[in-house]
């Protein structure tokens, strides 16, 4: 099965990214294929890098990071949502004269044409959201 | 490219959070990639297309006009539940008309919102490809 996941929700206030999270390792792990994670709305607050979590707590950004690297998956940040937010990789942090950018290993800044692309491709789009 | 039925699934009230605004943006470039769009509109989603939003006093972007853009979309399925409707005392009456040009009938401009009931709703549900909640 091909899946697309969609996560609206950022890190820690909502159980939408745990449990996006839990669904994609374990989608990967059965051998399924995921086409992209697509953050959206708070969603986007999943990919900073700066995020400091109490050391006895999970760390939701590196752990997405681990996922992506481990399977080669895409973690995709809609730009818009992205830039209202303040989550900026280093183009955009450039282009916006920010002093610096913030975006966590294995995230991408991409539109939103990449979401519905996601709904074509896959067999389920599964949305984490409140 | 492969053309699927989105439904985008429309749940909040247009302010307080920006769900419905973010969704919009989403349902208009889902238009622009030639897929099949239909809207549904439960809960206090309905408040979104309510007629003369004024958006003043929380100093917030009005995006309400952007609804009428639709039309021009090709995004002529829009369902709003009668019963999130009745719930909050409100009617057909009360939300904002939008319209679309059906080519198919000399481009006639026709209404594009649909008050359905909450069994008629879940089957057109039943007939998507792709659901997006927000």
């Amino acid at each position: 099965m091909k899946f697309g996941i969609l996560i609206n929700e950022g890190p820690y206030t909502h159980q939408a990214s745990d449990s996006a999270y839990h669904f994609t390792e374990a989608a990967l792990r059965a051998g399924h294929e995921v086409v992209r994670v697509f953050f959206y709305h708070d969603g986007v607050n999943n990919g900073t890098r700066l995020s400091v979590p109490p050391q006895d707590d999970r760390n939701i950004s590196e752990r997405w990071s681990a996922l992506g690297q481990k399977y080669d998956l895409e973690l995709i940040l809609c730009v818009a949502a992205a830039q209202r937010r303040g989550l900026l990789d280093e183009d955009e942090a450039k282009r916006a004269g920010k002093d610096g950018s913030n975006m966590a290993p294995g995230f991408q800044i991409s539109g939103l044409g990449q979401l519905i692309d996601a709904g074509i491709q896959a067999d389920r789009l599964i949305v984490f959201g409140d | 490219m492969a053309s699927k039925k989105f439904l985008y699934v429309n749940r909040k009230a247009p302010h307080g959070s920006i769900y419905a605004q973010e969704s919009l943006e989403v349902v208009l470039i889902g238009a622009a990639f030639e897929q099949d769009v239909t809207l549904a509109f439960v809960d206090d989603g309905v408040y979104q297309l309510m007629q003369n939003q004024d958006t003043g006093g929380i100093g917030a972007k009005n995006f309400a006009p952007t609804f009428r853009a639709l039309g021009d979309y090709d995004v002529s399925q829009i369902y709003v539940e009668r019963e999130s409707l009745e719930m909050r005392g409100l009617s057909k009456e009360d939300l904002m008309p939008l319209t679309y040009e059906d080519e198919d009938d000399d481009w006639a401009e026709k209404d594009s919102i649909h008050v359905v009931s909450s069994d008629e709703l879940a089957d057109i549900i039943e007939q998507q490809d792709v659901i997006l909640n927000f």
